[in-house]
């Protein structure tokens, strides 16, 4: 597969660039010089290479001199590389028999003041190209099949919105969610800033949507198990837990809820209510039908409990129901798993006390469709608090006892439970401790100065030291740092603005995906300001606060990007891969499978009873680790060889002599 | 020495990658910042793809001074390339200081794409502390 180099016939064109090149780099002498270097048949140098008569230059001179090989001696490869590679290619040429030296970013303007040193330099820099060239392969982009289909793993807001966007794009969808019902954290929300939207006006109807959409699949209270594959072609297997109900059967009576004898905390009210063995999540869910947790669930304990089965007038209990494995195949992937809140164990000064809550339960107290029917009401004794503290920060922006960063929605909804509180319970008085305040959403500077101004929220800078109870309070002991004064009050609630965090499983997923998660356990984007919604594993996309910590605004964003980004991958029949990547001389593997091990994408595998390596070349990005590391150099980089290299390094390391 | 070393211009090969130090390359120039021509500049794919044995065969060959440049510690467009050529430039300096080589005639560095400015100073510095050690011994002994 290595080139000799002989066979080539290379024109060299160098390019003034108005006086961009020629006025540090004399033109005239680097033609004069290269025109004899073994293996060029034809150099010249012209004003613009790029414009029009300079290509038309180009096409000329490899019809008169019947050349295969080129090189542009002009701006960063960066600039123009495509647009000559175009051009040797319309003209016959392999486009990889086309090499950019740059002379100009490199050579003329930062030696602008040196003309003969400059133009020793553009020499060299010239002939090595020239050398790199003569060993360059023909190489023709892989074709990659592209199956047109999208997996979104998770259903809060950010996932239902790509779902529904990829959808609509005209594309099938399979939409995983690993809990009973879509919706995410932003169906648990009272009211969401700086509008006070209730969740039923803004996703409920997205629920619906995702539910009745005809392109897409939805299995939830399902995981995945499984992904293989790269872009266009990745193969996933989900498990469908068991819900031990017929769902063709089942009428959504209810009857079974009110007869199960077992009772755990509700995950959707946080703890604040109880939910029985079978259960609704709640009253929106989607789907509509009722699971049962086989974890609580008495019929898989000792006594063996069949309360519902009885109670099902279409005996649609099922215990004996086994979980399903489907395989699905799809191109692209959109990771939209969220986030959970950090526990409150970080912060030793809060005690574990039933009326200090978090912020997502208090949420639920201030919901019309809560455990106390949107009344805010204490969990301990069920008294209606007079006295809140809100308490923000807690582990955020805390190296010591939590995370570094800022969670960036806590600020936002403390102002809005403050002002939902006080709608609730019009005699309550709220207080405020914050560290600052950060209000960058788009109106929502103005929500919380309205909050503090006329919301007769009482806002306390400062860090709260201890929170203990006191009989009947809790007894909240702080410093306003403004005035330097310590503060203590008599509260009948306190509410902790907790951190904003991955999920625990995250990692799992980063592992069975190939996508990096942080050292704080959100996933990568491909670069942070560039391809905010990509990962590096081509054809897998993020959105919403898997992330990063999101407000909806900002989920909802992500999460257009993503589905963008797929629909614009998918207006594409077939893929097609860069093919300098890497490949393997099967003469020298010896099969040690270093290169498996170094290789970042996973790209190679090996054989282990043929002891031989292999790439797989839709996967490989061609970054050349694996080639560098091969102690037998079995491992190689196409156009990027060793003797490339060695070619470079001889001109260079030889001119002066 | 540094007397004998006035008139001395070393031979100095870059290996600069394609996503972050060629670019900052590019941006020093397009900002016209002046540095010493010495440094001849071979564009990588990645930090990571540099072979020990190219830095070798630079240094065999006459070279004064070697310089790799990759992007920041975590911002490597193939993930963690430059993590790899951190611990293999780590273990060639063992070797050459076996050999005898002044361990500060190999440098890494991380310069992002956007640090023209950076390229330009470490350009000045590399050359400078290379013209400081003079000639490689290499040169003499070994020229191939
Ligand atoms: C107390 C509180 C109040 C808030 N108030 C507001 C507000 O007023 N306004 C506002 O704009 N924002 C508010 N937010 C922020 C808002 O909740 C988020 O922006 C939004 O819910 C993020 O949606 P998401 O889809 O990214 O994540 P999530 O809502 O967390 O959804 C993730 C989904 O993925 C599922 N999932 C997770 N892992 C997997 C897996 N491995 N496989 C399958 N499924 C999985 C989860 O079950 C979940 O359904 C608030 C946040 C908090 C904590
Ligand atoms: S070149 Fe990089 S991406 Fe391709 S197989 Fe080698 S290590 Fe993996
Ligand atoms: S791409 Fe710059 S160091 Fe890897």
């Amino acid at each position: 597969m290595e080139q000799s180099g002989k066979d080539k016939r290379i024109g060299v064109f160098v390019c003034h660039c108005g006086l961009n090149v020629a006025q540090s780099v004399d033109v005239e002498k680097v033609v004069q010089e290269i025109s004899s270097y073994p293996g060029v048949v034809h150099a010249e140098h012209y004003q613009y290479m790029c414009s029009e008569p300079g290509q038309e230059l180009i096409r000329k001179a490899i019809k008169d001199h019947n050349l295969n090989a080129v090189i542009n001696a002009n701006c960063s490869p960066s600039l123009h590389e495509k647009t000559f590679r175009g051009l040797v290619q319309a003209e016959g040429l392999n486009p990889y028999h086309q090499e950019v030296a740059n002379i100009r970013e490199h050579c003329s303007w930062p030696h602008a003041n040196d003309r003969q040193t400059a133009t020793r330099k553009a020499i060299a820099i010239i002939k090595a190209t020239i050398d790199r060239l003569k060993l360059n392969m023909a190489l023709t982009p892989a074709v990659i099949n592209l199956n047109k289909k999208v997996l979104v793993i998770g259903g809060g807001v950010a996932g239902m919105q790509a779902a529904l966007r990829i959808a609509n794009g005209g594309y099938e969808v399979v939409l995983v969610e690993s809990s009973p019902s879509i919706g995410g954290h932003a169906a648990q929300l009272s009211g969401t800033f700086p509008t006070l939207d209730r969740p039923a006006c803004l996703v409920a109807p997205m629920m619906a949507e995702v539910a009745a959409h005809p392109r897409i699949r939805l299995y939830a209270y399902a995981d995945i198990e499984e992904v293989s594959g790269y872009v266009g072609n990745f193969a996933v297997k989900i498990r469908a837990k068991a819900t031990c109900v017929d769902e063709t059967k089942c009428t959504n009576c209810g009857r079974c809820f009110e007869v199960c004898p077992v009772a755990v905390p509700s995950e959707f009210d946080r703890g604040l209510s109880d939910r029985k063995a079978i259960y609704r999540p709640f009253a929106q869910a989607v789907p509509f039908r009722p699971v049962i947790d086989v974890l609580s669930c008495a019929h898989f304990s000792d006594d063996g409990c069949s309360a519902c089965e009885q109670v099902c007038s279409e005996n649609a209990i099922s215990y004996d129901q086994k979980d399903t494995v489907i395989e699905e195949e799809l191109g692209a992937i959109v990771v939209a798993t969220g986030y959970d809140l950090i526990t409150r164990g970080i912060a030793p000064e809060y005690s574990d006390d039933p009326d200090i809550i978090d912020g997502m339960q208090l949420e639920r107290l201030l919901s019309p469709t809560g455990p106390t029917g949107g009344v805010v009401k204490r969990p301990s004794d069920g008294k209606v608090p007079k006295e809140v503290v809100f308490i923000q920060c807690v582990g955020s922006r805390d190296q010591e006892h939590g995370k570094s960063y800022c969670s960036r929605v806590c600020c936002l909804y403390v102002a809005k439970q403050s002002l939902l509180y006080k709608r609730s319970i019009p005699e309550g008085q709220a207080y405020v401790f914050y560290m600052d305040i950060r209000s960058d959403v788009k109106g929502t500077e103005e929500f919380v100065q309205n909050v503090v101004e006329k919301g007769r929220t009482m806002y306390l800078r400062g860090r709260v030291s201890k929170v203990f109870r006191d009989g009947d309070k809790l007894k909240v002991w702080g410093v306003d740092t403004l005035t330097g004064k310590s503060i203590e009050i008599a509260a009948d609630m306190v509410v902790l603005a907790t951190a904003m965090v991955p999920r625990t499983d995250a990692k799992d997923l980063a592992r069975v995906l190939n996508i990096i998660a942080d050292q704080n356990g959100f996933f990568t984007e491909a670069h942070l300001k560039l391809r905010p919604v990509d990962t590096l594993t081509s054809g897998i996309y993020l959105a919403g606060t898997a992330q990063w910590p999101k407000d909806i605004p900002d989920t909802i964003a992500s999460a257009s990007g993503a589905a963008s980004r797929i629909l614009s991958l998918f207006s594409r029949e077939e893929l097609l891969h860069d093919p300098a990547i890497a490949y393997v001389d099967e003469e020298l593997c010896v099969g040690c499978g270093q290169c498996v091990s170094i290789c970042a994408y996973k790209a190679i595998t090996l054989d282990e009873k043929q002891k031989l390596a292999s790439v797989n070349e839709a996967i490989c990005e061609g970054c050349g680790a694996c080639a560098a590391t091969c102690p037998s150099k079995a491992m190689k980089h196409k156009n990027w060889t060793p003797k490339q290299f060695f070619n470079i390094v001889d001109v260079f390391t030889k001119e002066y002599e | 020495m540094a007397d004998d070393n006035k008139d001395f211009e070393p031979i100095l090969v870059g290996f600069f990658c394609n996503w972050c130090t060629s670019t900052a390359a590019d941006l020093a120039g397009t900002t016209r910042l002046q540095y010493p021509p010495n440094i001849r500049p071979i564009r990588t794919m990645c930090s990571g793809s540099v072979d020990p044995i190219y830095i070798l065969r630079a240094l065999l060959s006459g070279a004064d001074g070697i310089i790799i440049g990759g992007c920041n510690p975590g911002d490597c467009h193939y993930v963690s390339g430059n993590y790899k050529a951190r611990r293999r430039i780590a273990g060639l300096k063992t070797i050459l200081d076996t050999l005898g080589l002044e361990n500060d005639r190999v440098w890494l560095k991380w310069i992002s794409a956007a640090e023209g400015q950076k390229f330009a100073v470490t350009m000045r510095d590399f050359t400078e502390k290379i013209k400081e050690l003079g000639p490689s011994p290499f040169r003499k002994n070994w020229s191939v």
